[in-house]
């Protein structure tokens, strides 16, 4: 469970995040939609303590994430970023088992959780656990962004415009993918797209951020009636 | 070329004891200037306000140039002193600033999504830099070595100057005998060295470059550096037994004098001798000597008077050297009695002409001078006990002014006839091959310039047989030997080892009944 309590951040004198309230309850799809600049990045970075917050608090099961240690926070939440950051000089099987190797699972394990994983994602093991990560086409890099991020099965997953690269048709493909995925893993997910549409594929819970602030945080179909001016272009967006 | 090669095999072990000191140099120094480059430019990347001012004080080291770098760390305790220690921290000081450049550009280089990945993965900042970091900037950073290692491979070349050792010694042996041969067999294998050093570091930053594969070929280089390395430190810090040090200027003359005390200390007392032979000047002699990195050399007195002692010139030789074994002994060094020569200036005619107007000494050159030409090097006609005062002591006039003519050439244009007087080095080589008469100067306008060995003091106490044995030379090394020596070496191209070797068992052979 992850709770924002009145949360501000600021980046100098500009307030990034004003007043910020919502809980994400376990095993719940929550998509934070909005513009560039509109403060969705940084939600995600507070979750697991990349950042903290200026006012109010951040809670991760319960603790604040000021009193979680910051390196087995980030162990247990898995991490997506739309530039996927795969390590170019490591090969895709290393890069999934990077997390249970720095949390110091045996080589075994490490092993078969890989396997296990790049099926998951599907992409076979025995094809591609020894490729590198510039062998693999745009969408795959996103699957095994996507597997490295399971890897630890972690309780949280924070996924940044994990689609965001990728040409529609492969985009609707993943969206099935993390559709799958997620009814057989059942994840706390957090995923921030400034796409309304991949936002009512996805989520259970849809927050819409203006400006820094949390505008609107609804279940789709109670959203789809909003006539809240920031959430009606949006809409307008994917008719 | 066919000169080259028969050079090469004529010094075979020699060539491939100079290959060995040159590129444990390089590798050394290349590898203490990783350890401390790297760290600076992790620094540097990280933390630009203190890693900023060490890379400009490296690049300000880098325009040092390298014999004055040499010359600065030379007189400093603990780094300096002749041999192989301060051309091991000149090596390093200048292989810093390119380590420590690549290292940080290379690490300043990471995509910022690739690092935000490490973070939110919860990597430690010590993991992200051993896992994530050092591995993306290696590419980057080997190339950097690749650049301090060619450098390196130049740079211990002028290291020979200080007695470093490395196949500088073939290329300032050259210099000195003005032989193109001896050059190029230090020159050659230096420039097939750097290139061999560049291209196999080439590739390995390109195994680097392709993906991290290089990860192996990194282990593999890493592991044979920190052999390489261990071994060459093992072997440099190995307790010898005490070898004496025999050290000499870089000039044919001194090289075969450098022989001769080598050679006489290992046939008359016994002892092993390390020989530092062709050390830069007078200057680097004298302050290897006190130091003791060095324990002799032979000097000339008149050089010792005015060069080391700073005195002014003396004439009558007698006096001369009393004055310098005096102040040798006040500073905890040893003159022992001449060998014999003196290497002083030289006013050489024809011996045709001599002998058809009898004519041995400068005081009856006068009457002939008129009619005469003269040449002398630019340097005889500066200095205060040159030209000059030999005019108006024995009263020259010549038939024109002098000419300015290169020392190299002078003799041969004597020869030659294209000038009738010439003023050369008494023990010149070349005196006798070309049929030249040195003559007498019997006013004693030259100051004396015998030549005479200097040791350390300390070492003469623990060693009583060194000078004995050098005792055995005293007065022996006729002008005539020092020349027909000289001429062996510079003009026959024999090797200076052979030429003291022959010298002796001839000694050897008179002196025992």
């Amino acid at each position: 469970m992850i709770e924002f309590e009145h949360v501000h951040f600021r980046r100098g004198l500009r307030e990034v995040l004003h007043d910020v309230t919502f809980t994400v309850h376990r095993g719940e799809t929550v998509v934070f939609v909005g513009r560039s600049g509109a403060g969705k990045s940084t939600v995600l970075k507070l979750i697991n303590r990349m950042i903290e917050p200026a006012e109010g608090s951040v809670r991760v099961d319960g603790r604040d994430t000021r009193v979680w240690d910051s390196t087995a926070l980030r162990r247990r939440t898995g991490y997506v970023i739309q530039e996927v950051g795969l390590f170019p000089h490591m090969t895709v099987a290393r890069n999934v088992g990077l997390v249970p190797v720095l949390s110091d699972w045996p080589a075994e394990r490490v092993h078969s959780r890989t396997v296990e994983l790049l099926d998951l994602v599907g992409l076979p093991a025995a094809e591609f656990a020894q490729r590198w990560p510039d062998e693999l086409s745009g969408g795959q890099r996103q699957r095994v962004g996507v597997a490295r991020a399971l890897a630890a099965d972690p309780p949280v997953v924070l996924m940044d415009e994990p689609f965001g690269s990728l040409d529609p048709i492969t985009r609707a493909e993943l969206h099935r993918e993390f559709r799958r995925i997620q009814d057989r893993v059942r994840k706390t997910v957090v995923l921030v797209t400034h796409d309304m549409r991949e936002a009512f594929a996805l989520a259970d819970r849809v927050g819409v951020l203006e400006a820094g602030i949390l505008v609107a945080y609804d279940e789709p179909s109670v959203l789809r009636q909003s006539a809240h001016p920031a959430v009606v272009p949006l809409l307008e967006s994917c008719q | 070329m066919s000169a080259l090669l028969a050079f090469w095999s004529s010094h075979n072990a020699e060539l491939w004891t100079l290959l060995g000191q040159h590129v444990a140099l390089v590798l050394v120094s290349t590898a203490v200037a990783v350890a401390i480059g790297v760290p600076i430019g992790i620094v540097a990347a990280r933390r630009p306000r203190i890693g900023a001012p060490l890379a400009a004080a490296a690049s300000v080291i880098q325009t040092v140039p390298s014999l004055a770098l040499f010359g600065f760390l030379l007189p400093l305790p603990l780094v300096g002193g002749v041999g192989a220690r301060t051309a091991l921290a000149a090596l390093i000081l200048y292989a810093l600033l390119p380590v420590i450049r690549t290292t940080s550009a290379g690490l300043r280089s990471i995509d910022a999504a690739i690092l935000e990945a490490a973070d939110a993965m919860g990597m430690t900042p010590r993991q992200r830099l051993a896992q994530v970091e050092l591995p993306l900037a290696m590419p980057s950073i080997i190339a950097g070595i690749r650049v301090s290692a060619v450098i390196g491979v130049g740079t211990v070349t002028i290291a020979a100057a200080i007695g470093a050792g490395g196949l500088g010694e073939y290329i300032y042996r050259g210099l000195s005998m003005v032989d193109a041969t001896v050059i190029l067999a230090g020159a050659v294998p230096v420039a097939a060295l750097a290139m061999l050093v560049d291209g196999g570091l080439l590739l390995v930053e390109r195994a680097f470059a392709r993906r991290g594969r290089g990860r192996r070929v990194v282990r593999v280089a890493a592991a044979a550096l920190v052999l390489a390395c261990a071994t060459g430190a093992l072997v440099a810090a190995w307790p010898r037994p005490e070898r004496i040090i025999v050290g000499s200027k870089n000039f044919t003359e001194q090289v075969i004098l450098g022989e001769l005390m080598a050679q006489a200390i290992e046939r008359y007392a016994g002892l092993p001798v390390d020989r530092r032979l062709n050390l830069g000047g007078t200057f680097i002699c004298d302050r290897a000597i006190q130091t003791g990195d060095i324990d002799l050399y032979v000097e000339y007195s008149g050089t010792a008077l005015t060069a080391v002692f700073k005195q002014p010139v003396q004439r009558d030789p007698r006096i001369v050297l009393d004055q310098v074994r005096q102040m040798y002994a006040d500073t905890g060094r040893s003159m022992l009695a001449p060998l014999g020569f003196s290497n002083t200036f030289a006013i050489l005619v024809r011996a045709s002409d001599a002998r058809a107007r009898g004519l041995s000494r400068l005081s009856e050159l006068a009457a002939h001078a008129p009619r005469w030409r003269a040449a002398f090097g630019y340097e005889f006609l500066e200095r205060p006990d040159g030209y000059s005062g030999l005019a108006a002591t024995y009263g020259l006039r010549f038939l024109e002014p002098p000419r300015v003519m290169d020392l190299t050439l002078i003799y041969r244009a004597l020869a030659e006839g294209q000038v009738d007087v010439v003023a050369g080095d008494a023990t010149a080589g070349l005196i006798e091959a070309l049929q030249l008469t040195m003559l007498e100067d019997d006013r004693q306008y030259f100051p004396p310039y015998d030549a005479v060995p200097v040791v350390h003091a300390a070492t003469l106490l623990r060693h009583p047989d060194i000078g004995r044995a050098i005792a055995r030379l005293s007065g022996r090394v006729s002008a005539a030997e020092m020349r027909r020596m000289n001429y062996a070496v510079d003009a026959l191209r024999q090797d200076p080892a052979a030429v003291v070797d022959a010298f002796l068992d001839e000694l050897d052979r008179g002196v025992e009944p």
